[in-house]
């Protein structure tokens, strides 16, 4: 049946750099929080990697995907289609996206970059075509019959009112890429997954409570910087009430 | 390095015989791959998916269903969504196998964590969006909360109901991907272990997760089309 | 003319000029020429062949039953909707001359349901169009005060957000907003229908006082004969098919309705809808027989006996009547201070003759003194002399502009 995961003593000693609160890892505990407090260090680098392949992932994301919401919006045809390409790439698991750009892209950043990348363009091209459709009929109507011109109206009626709606699609996919990016190891892309599998060994209890609980609070962080943008740039929503 | 295309199709044609005839392993004289390990690892990954995603619906949409009708918990089923996105699965797996230990039923908890978020909020949203006038003349014509929730607010809410299986579906099938690592054999076995199967395994390996994966999700979609109540068919951004 | 000059210069050399009107008015004519719409695949036109003259600083109010076709035929002039025959001009020129984008900035534009952005405080709104012309940021902020204080809200609601408003404020504020550059032209879709009968009153009176300042070229459309009544200097009834069923000032609509599709569309109560557009002040009133207190019976006598009314009326000093007196008291001694019968109800002269008519009818009266704005007798007014006005058709040549007739 199964081979059974790599036992905590395959783990090279050089691993464990500091051997302090040596009991609770000799008898194996599950948070070790002495080590894990005087190893903090050791997850800055993949931190600053896991943030950084989020964002370059999150902003290529956005851009595609609004991109091909305002062509949808302009030329309804173009809807369905668009719905149905963002939708393989979602539905593609991730790990399986790093290996099948193998051939292309190879190993490294710049693979997961493309899966995560991927990943979040359906999320993000459904909010922004939803948002674009629920912004009221005669507020259209108004914009083009005071004499803007379809651009005119796009960015200074149409796209302001759909931001709540965009905000909200980019929150689901900024925290949905912060948890996958853990996955990014595999494509030897770094970020805190490093930290979870080290080498090919996963029983590091401490080790992947660390990295995980860094991960959430990413995630967190960046939903909570989301929601602070978007009240800035729509006050009117907050005018209302 | 070979130049890149002839590789590229090389490694695809080494892919394709993979998994129909199976190679020499990278280790030892062991033969791997071809059809009966595939159908093998195949059949595990959609068992341990099919169950994991038959508890959550167990758990996460009567529950959801029972929240949104009553129009309570609103926070908790907003929160538990917003948590679930935010859970790092690997970290799920690697954590449940080194603490708990490895085993089918470990999985399939692990697994069903995994798929109640999606399926708990958006069927809470799902109920909580059917017109109330819609509910109110139901209940005026003598119909209990159940039969109000059977058959009026589930079949007005398939949609979304379904938009959140499919979430969930997608998250257990890619994340069944991964259980190798904790001790249970799929199709993510032929990406995880290169160094038994090969480039040719781990393209083989991604090829196949991606197709049970669309397959999966095509056949969800036609349930979606096929419950979904005729008048609320078109139109849709779904 | 080169094509980039604005409506409101041709203006100036046009219609309004010639007609010795002041050109800092404002204000443009509008000309359908036979201008028709039929959608790509309909069997018939929307609007069909519509032809009509709006003199410049008129209102035009474009009148009919649902799906008439007057919204598409209003929306012909700016382009939202385009011709399929014929033409437009606004001030001599075709609307087909220019990029529709540029045409429509300099026409005011308001719609049913306002279309205030949400995302816009009120004087943002409000410079929508000033913005898309490039206008300095001052010339901005002046015209925004200034429109608001013509439209009677507080410049501190400037920063207010739509949201933040009552609906009648929000749509003076899209009238505001289609003022913003002065257009010669302003077309208006059922601008008051979305506001509850009350609020609807008050907007349609401040907008004929604003028009009253202004005098802008309207095209009004709306589905409510009594608001087209009111509003509009002349009257289009369209009928299905986008068809002018008849064009005329509302006086002779409801005098002379055209046919019968016309004469059910304004309502059987007629003849009381014409009187409410006439003042008390445009009908020839009968002279009582006045006398003072203190006046001997032989002052008095010779008055009563060439006098046509039956009662003398007793008025004082100020000549402000007091009340009726039997003609018998006179004959035997001097006018007394007082009266028997109280003069009521009394008329102003710039009350409508339906509302006259109505207090005749309610107190059980015959006839009632009128009073000027001061209080002094003008005459006396009777229910005969009013069908008597009606029948004689007098009003249909008075045409008293929409902004200048009595308001409730």
């Amino acid at each position: 049946m199964g081979r059974a995961p790599a036992s905590l003593a395959t783990l090279s000693d050089d691993f464990f750099r500091d051997r302090s609160g040596d009991d609770c890892l000799s008898n194996d505990g599950l948070f070790c929080a002495d080590w894990a407090i005087r190893n903090l260090e050791r997850y800055v680098d993949p931190t600053l990697e896991h943030a950084l392949l989020v964002l370059v992932a999150v902003v290529a994301g956005f851009g595609i995907a609004f991109g091909l919401a305002l062509l949808a919006h302009r030329k309804k045809w173009l809807a369905p289609p668009f719905l149905a390409a963002t939708g393989i790439l979602y539905t593609i698991p991730s790990i399986s996206f790093f290996f099948l750009l193998l051939p292309l892209t190879g190993r490294g950043a710049l693979t997961a970059i493309i899966a995560l990348t991927a990943f979040s363009l359906q999320i993000i091209f459904r909010n922004v075509s939803t948002g674009l459709a629920n912004v009221p009929l005669d507020v259209r109507e108004a914009a083009r019959g005071m004499g803007m011109t379809e651009r005119q109206a796009m960015w200074r009626v149409e796209v302001p009112l759909a931001l709540p709606e965009i905000i909200a699609g980019l929150r689901v996919a900024t925290v949905s890429t912060v948890a996958l990016a853990t996955l990014a190891v595999f494509a030897n892309g770094g970020g805190l997954g490093s930290e979870i599998v080290v080498g090919s060994n996963i029983t590091f209890k401490t080790g992947i409570i660390m990295a995980g609980s860094i991960a959430i609070l990413m995630a967190l962080l960046f939903d909570g910087l989301l929601i602070l943008t978007g009240r800035l740039l729509s006050p009117w929503e907050r005018a209302a009430l | 390095m070979t130049v890149p295309p002839l590789a590229f199709l090389g490694l695809f044609g080494q892919a394709w015989e993979f998994v129909f005839d199976g190679r020499q392993a990278e280790i030892g004289t062991v033969r791997v791959g071809g059809p009966e390990q595939v159908l093998d690892l195949a059949t595990t990954q959609l068992e341990v998916t099919l169950l994991a995603l038959g508890v959550a619906l167990l758990i996460a949409l009567p529950a959801g269903v029972a929240l949104g009708h009553f129009g309570r918990g609103e926070f908790l089923a907003v929160s538990v969504g917003n948590a679930g996105r935010a859970l790092p699965e690997l970290a799920l797996i690697a954590l449940m196998a080194a603490a708990i230990g490895v085993g089918m039923i470990n999985l399939v908890v692990a697994l069903a964590i995994l798929g109640i978020p999606p399926i708990l909020t958006n069927a809470y949203v799902g109920i909580r969006q059917v017109d109330d006038s819609v509910v109110e003349a139901a209940r005026g014509m003598g119909m209990g909360n159940l039969a109000i929730a059977g058959r009026i607010e589930l079949p007005l809410a398939v949609p979304t109901v379904m938009g959140g299986i499919r979430t969930a579906a997608i998250n257990i099938v890619a994340t069944a991907t991964i259980a190798p690592l904790a001790g249970i054999l799929t199709l993510g076995d032929f990406i995880l272990a290169r160094n038994v199967y090969g480039d040719a395994g781990v393209l083989a390996g991604a090829i196949l997760v991606a197709l049970m994966a669309l397959t999966f999700e095509g056949v969800l979609a036609g349930l979606q089309w096929k419950l979904t109540p005729r008048s609320l068919r078109d139109g849709r951004v779904s | 003319m080169p094509t980039g000059t604005p409506l409101a210069l041709t203006r100036v050399s046009g219609t309004t000029a010639e007609r010795g009107e002041d050109p800092g008015s404002g204000a443009a004519s509008l000309a359908y020429l036979k201008a028709s719409k039929r959608y790509p695949g309909a069997e018939s036109d929307a609007v069909h062949e519509l032809d009509l003259d709006v003199p410049a600083g008129e209102i035009c109010v474009l009148v009919g039953p649902s799906g008439c076709g007057k919204t598409t035929a209003m929306r012909m002039a700016n382009r939202t909707v385009e011709i399929t025959s014929g033409d437009i001009e606004i001030g001599g020129r075709s609307v087909l001359d220019r990029n529709p984008s540029e045409l429509r900035r300099e026409i005011g534009y308001v719609i049913q349901q306002i279309g205030l952005f949400p995302h816009r405080t009120v004087d943002q709104n409000i410079a929508t169009v000033p913005r898309l012309l490039d206008w300095e940021e001052d010339r901005i902020a002046a015209r925004t005060t200034e429109l608001l204080e013509l439209i009677g809200l507080d410049p501190a609601y400037g920063d207010r957000y739509p949201a933040q408003l009552s609906g009648g404020q929000q749509q003076r504020i899209g009238v505001a907003r289609a003022l913003a550059v002065d257009p010669p032209l302003m077309l208006m879709d059922e601008p008051f229908g979305a506001i509850d009968p009350i609020n609807r009153t008050r907007l349609q009176d401040e907008f004929l006082r604003l028009q009253e300042r202004i005098g802008k070229t309207v095209l009004f459309v709306t589905h409510d004969v009594d608001e087209a009544i009111k509003m509009g200097d002349r009257i289009a009834v369209l009928r299905e098919g986008g068809e002018l069923a008849q064009y005329a000032t509302p006086a002779e609509l409801l005098a002379r309705p055209a046919d019968d599709f016309v004469r059910d569309f304004v309502g059987t109560d007629r003849a009381l809808k014409r009187l409410a557009l006439i003042p008390v002040s445009e009908v020839e009133l009968a002279e009582p027989v006045t006398v003072r207190a203190g006046e001997s019976p032989a002052e008095v006598m010779p008055r009563i006996a060439t006098g046509s009314a039956p009662h003398p009326l007793l008025i004082d000093d100020a000549g402000r009547p007091l009340g009726w007196l039997d003609s018998g008291q006179l004959e035997t001694g001097p006018v007394p201070s007082s009266a028997p019968t109280p003069p009521e109800p009394v008329i102003e002269t710039s009350s409508t003759l339906r509302d006259a008519l109505s207090a005749l009818l309610q107190a059980g009266v015959s006839q009632a003194p009128v009073v000027d704005g001061s209080g002094r007798l003008a005459g006396v007014i009777s229910v005969s002399a009013i069908s008597g006005f009606l029948s004689a058709g007098e009003d249909i040549d008075l045409e008293i502009p929409a902004a200048a007739r009595p308001r409730g």
